[in-house]
């Protein structure tokens, strides 16, 4: 099946079989940040992206529904010369251990802070709470996107 | 948290270090927040098969005949491996050191099943679905002998129940008792003084029966392992594991072949917990590419993960004597663990039961007696707390139960009995890993002050015994004490390398591993600490079996307090090398005269300054020591074993929230007190203990394994099997007391796996302090919370 979809920023021409999920064809681009902790049943979280900004179970989303839409991964957010300003608090904050979480966990902080710099403890639990985390205890997970809200609130405030 | 007494405790261990002690960036964090560090599948996998293992149907069953015929045909099959077509070399999973203390009752392959998800033949094919495809094929081709399983370890002893083990080559490779024909996977026992006449003679004797129940590990990442043999006939194994020396050379037993022709190589790990230490996949992995000599990728569906090592389920029973003014008169736990189908860490999981809790409390008079059983059910294995877990729930509510009784406040119980620095206990002699264990005498002890601070934290004073809450939401509030220990003594060995490069910048290479924990960066911040540098001038490689040193691995709560005493004694030898060639520069380069005493000099901010004040760069010493006069390579392997095992302490607080007509309990406050001795990088401590905590939530209220009569797992995933997410999460405290453990690097001791020990006792008691029921099997879920409410009700109403 051929479609046309955005990923990470670029256009794309995707030729693949109309039953493979989005998680199989971002591997297959070489986008080895998404990961894989169920069993294709969208119940861990850690191959969330986002699609038109909205956060995305990869692992249950068929790759044809992409046609047409924009595709973000975690390689897209930033990288270790330039982090975007949420992976650089979540470093900053002891948020990530084994890192097998952090890109899907990361993603969805982003998707929750892109509509809401201020967003109280009980949202930000609403948001992260279909990325499971077997390291941390999510006590770093919320100070890190705590201290990412309030750093984005200052930088609006800056750029009044 | 503001507190005059902390600040104290701050004050009066404050050691002037320069990076021990800061809560220095995780090395790998910026990279897996990017998305760019490599897990095992994020290898090149061109050309990569996939290995696949057939999972027995039956729960006890031997195969009368098998013909892999059909499935060997199956279109893009490229290998089924049947017990006949692999070597029988009997070893044991539990990646343990050598000689491990576990039977060795595992075949890579067998002709037997043991349990529902036993291993049935293993299969290379181009994808999953095709495996899996050839697999129910196989299936159809074998004649089995269906075998009446034993489902239930309480009976797994009975005179007539079937026999798990009945092979005749399996053996426990030590002298313990090990009994396959009565399903006796291990046994040990202990005591010190009368207690029968402890028992009789006490003014409050008790004897009481508390258990746990299975739980999975869960790491986000489940096992992996990449294999692939190369143009000289090694095999490569790239691994999702917690012990890659154990990994090589129980591999190498499995297969029969020489550990020389083995590569293990650990790439960034998601998550172990235990279950890591386990050498799983590794030898099938082999067989396969031994057979295929081709690539194999072989990843574990989270429902096999589900049934692959899991916790002991254990039962303990507690009989003690107390005098009336609350102090030990002696204690007797009685341990029957279910180990599952095969042995792994069956003795020394049982054994740690006793050896990791009995000695908090002073006690004369002490015996101790563990069984472990064959069970046709999931296997047991390491997982963080190892037998400490199931045992400190028992102790800890025991306790609880003793102070309602004696009317002491249970805190107050836990300090006029718990170990102070000086003191022994006659388990640590008595109680080992398959032997006796090493007479300690304690060093450093925070206990005290955890069980001050916590209590103030939680509000222990105005919220213990009183009822709170509204209508049928009932406010309660218990606690525990808590040890572990750090690392095995005079059995584990840590060792590291350092070389030093030509910008003055250092090679640290360990066989440690670090699986999430942050060890690699820890590691680099006590070489760093000697050699005056910073942790970014310290390049950290762990592990690989060809090019870093040995260690036994990540496990028993060693890495810190062992492999973290091997970079430091490493990085001391590195340092007095430095020295000499400084002193050498300083005589010919600086025209001191005479060349000063190397001793005197002294590393600092990447500079070697001698007395005088004059210094030479780290970077000057590198090119010279490289390119320019007397050239040799600045470098030391440095290792260190353990002659104690310094635990750490901990107090834990609950309060907890029972609605009495669902029986739903709610975490609403959850305080942890930590004495890890020095912290070597606090956020990376507090990280530990937060993650053990959470796990320990999770598993006393909501995990748990559901099986049908046949011995099936029926929950096998996320949706089924809960564990805590952060919609669940209470409010969070945790609290580092310092101490200083002189034995340990820098002051420190270990912190991984106690925390996840408590919250199953503090939450009972809590929910004891809410609602008045004791509820002494785990978990605590509304069902059974409810239930106990609703007989405590009607026992009310008879009277």
């Amino acid at each position: 099946m051929k479609f046309t979809t955005t990923i990470n920023g670029l256009s794309r021409e995707i030729d693949c079989d109309a039953g493979m999920n989005l998680y199989d064809l971002l591997r297959e681009l070489g986008l080895k940040g998404v990961k894989q902790g169920c069993d294709n049943e969208g119940t861990c979280g850690a191959c969330t992206v986002l699609v038109d900004g909205v956060p995305t179970l990869s692992c249950i989303t068929p790759a044809p529904k992409i046609a047409g839409h924009e595709v973000t991964t975690i390689e897209a957010l930033g990288s270790p010369d330039k982090p975007h300003l949420i992976q650089s608090e979540f470093v900053k904050a002891t948020a990530i251990q084994c890192g097998f979480c952090s890109p899907g966990m990361i993603l969805s902080a982003k998707a929750l802070l892109d509509k809401n710099t201020n967003p109280t403890h009980e949202q930000i639990a609403e948001a992260l709470s279909g990325n499971l985390c077997r390291c941390t205890g999510y006590v770093k997970i919320f100070d890190a996107v705590k201290n990412a809200a309030a750093a984005l609130r200052k930088e609006a405030s800056n750029g009044k | 948290m503001a507190n005059d007494k902390l600040d104290a405790l701050d004050a009066k261990y404050a050691r002037d270090f320069k990076v021990i002690g800061h809560s220095v960036q995780k090395i790998d964090a910026m990279g897996m927040a990017c998305g760019l560090e490599e897990y095992v599948a994020d290898h090149d996998l061109t050309g990569a098969l996939v290995g696949y293992i057939v999972p027995s149907p039956h729960a006890h069953a031997r195969i009368v005949k098998i013909d892999a015929t059909r499935a060997r045909a199956v279109k893009g099959v490229h290998a089924v491996l049947t017990y006949k077509d692999v070597p029988r070399h009997l070893h044991t999973t539990a990646g343990q050191g050598y000689v491990e203390p576990s039977p060795y009752d595992t075949a890579i392959l067998d002709s037997k099943m043991r349990l529902v998800g036993d291993h049935v033949a293993l299969i290379a094919a181009d994808t999953r679905e095709i495996a899996e495809e050839a697999g129910r094929v196989l299936l159809e081709d074998i004649e089995w002998e269906v075998l009446t399983p034993v489902l239930d370890a309480d009976h797994a002893m009975d005179p007539g129940a079937s026999v798990i083990h009945d092979e005749p080559d399996a053996y426990i490779p030590i002298p313990v008792p090990y009994e396959p024909q009565k399903n006796m996977a291990s046994a040990a026992s202990m005591g010190v003084g009368d207690m029968d006449a402890v028992l009789k003679t006490s003014h409050l004797a008790i004897d009481e029966t508390y258990s746990t129940h299975y739980a999975q590990h869960c790491p986000i990442e489940t096992h992996v392992c990449l294999g692939s043999i190369d143009g000289r006939d090694r095999l490569k194994l790239i691994t999702s594991t917690q012990v890659p020396y154990h990994a090589r050379r129980i591999t190498a037993q499995a297969l029969g072949i020489p550990v020389k022709r083995i590569r293990v190589n650990k790439p960034r790990i998601g998550g172990g917990f235990g279950t890591k230490q386990e050498v799983l996949l590794e030898p099938l992995v082999g067989a396969l590419v031994l057979a295929t000599r081709r690539k194999i990728l072989m990843r574990l569906s989270r429902a096999e993960e589900f049934v692959s090592r899991v916790r002991h389920p254990i039962k303990t029973r507690m009989q003690a004597g107390f005098n009336a003014d609350g102090t030990v008169n002696g204690m007797r736990m009685e341990v029957l663990s279910n180990t599952g189908a095969y042995g792994s860490h069956a003795l020394t999981v049982m054994c740690n039961c006793g050896s990791k809790v009995l000695p908090l409390y002073r006690m004369k008079t002490v015996a101790f007696d563990a069984k472990a059983v064959y069970t046709n059910l999931p296997v047991g294995g390491a997982y963080r707390g190892y037998g400490a877990t199931q045992s400190a729930f028992a102790m800890e509510v025991m306790m609880d139960e003793v102070a309602e009784k004696l009317g002491i406040d249970p805190l107050e119980l836990r300090r006029r009995n718990h170990i102070q620095p000086g003191e022994g206990s006659p388990v640590f002699a008595a109680l080992g890993e398959g032997k006796p264990g090493v007479e300690q005498k304690i060093g450093s002890c925070g206990l005290s002050d955890c069980l001050t601070l916590g209590a103030e934290a939680i509000g222990w004073e105005e919220k213990r015994g009183k009822i709170r809450g509204t209508g049928p939401k009932k406010r309660g509030i218990g606690m525990c004490a808590l040890m572990q220990g750090s690392s095995i003594p005079e059995i584990d060995m840590a060792s590291v390398s350092i070389k030093m490069n030509d910008d003055g910048s250092f090679v640290l290479a360990a066989g440690a591993t670090d699986l999430g924990t942050g060890s690699d960066t820890v590691l680099a911040q006590a070489a760093a600490e000697i050699l005056g540098v910073e942790v970014t001038d310290i390049i950290v490689h762990s592990s690989d079996t060809d090019l870093t040193p040995f260690d036994v691995g990540a496990y028993a709560s060693s890495t810190t307090y062992l492999s973290g005493e091997a970079s430091r004694r490493t990085a001391i030898e590195v340092a007095k090398q430095i020295r000499e060639v400084a002193a050498d520069m300083f005589h010919e380069e600086k025209g001191m005269d005479p060349r000063p005493d190397p001793d005197t000099l002294v590393l600092k901010d990447k500079q070697v300054f001698a007395p005088n004040g004059e210094s030479v760069t780290l970077n000057a010493i590198g090119l010279r020591s490289l390119y320019e006069r007397d050239q040799h390579q600045i470098g030391h392997i440095g290792s260190a074993i353990s002659h104690k095992s310094p635990p750490p302490f901990s107090a834990h607080f609950a309060e907890v929230e029972v609605d009495e007509e669902t029986g739903k309990v709610r975490i609403v406050k959850y305080v942890t007190t930590m004495d890890c001795g020095t912290a070597l990088n606090p956020k990376l401590a507090e990280g530990q203990v937060e993650g053990a905590v959470v796990n320990g939530l999770s598993f006393a209220l909501t995990e748990e394994y559901l099986f049908n009569e046949k011995g099936r797992m029926q929950n096998a995933n996320f949706a089924d099997y809960k564990i805590f997410n952060t919609d669940d999460m209470p409010e969070m405290v945790t609290i580092m007391v310092p101490t200083y453990e002189e034995t340990g690097p820098f002051g420190g001791k270990s912190v991984s796996e106690i925390g996840i020990n408590g919250p199953i006792p503090a939450i009972a008691n809590a929910i004891y302090d809410a609602v008045g029921v004791r509820i002494h099997h785990a978990p605590f879920t509304p069902e059974k919370v409810l239930k106990a409410i609703q007989e405590k009700k009607a026992r009310e109403a008879k009277k």
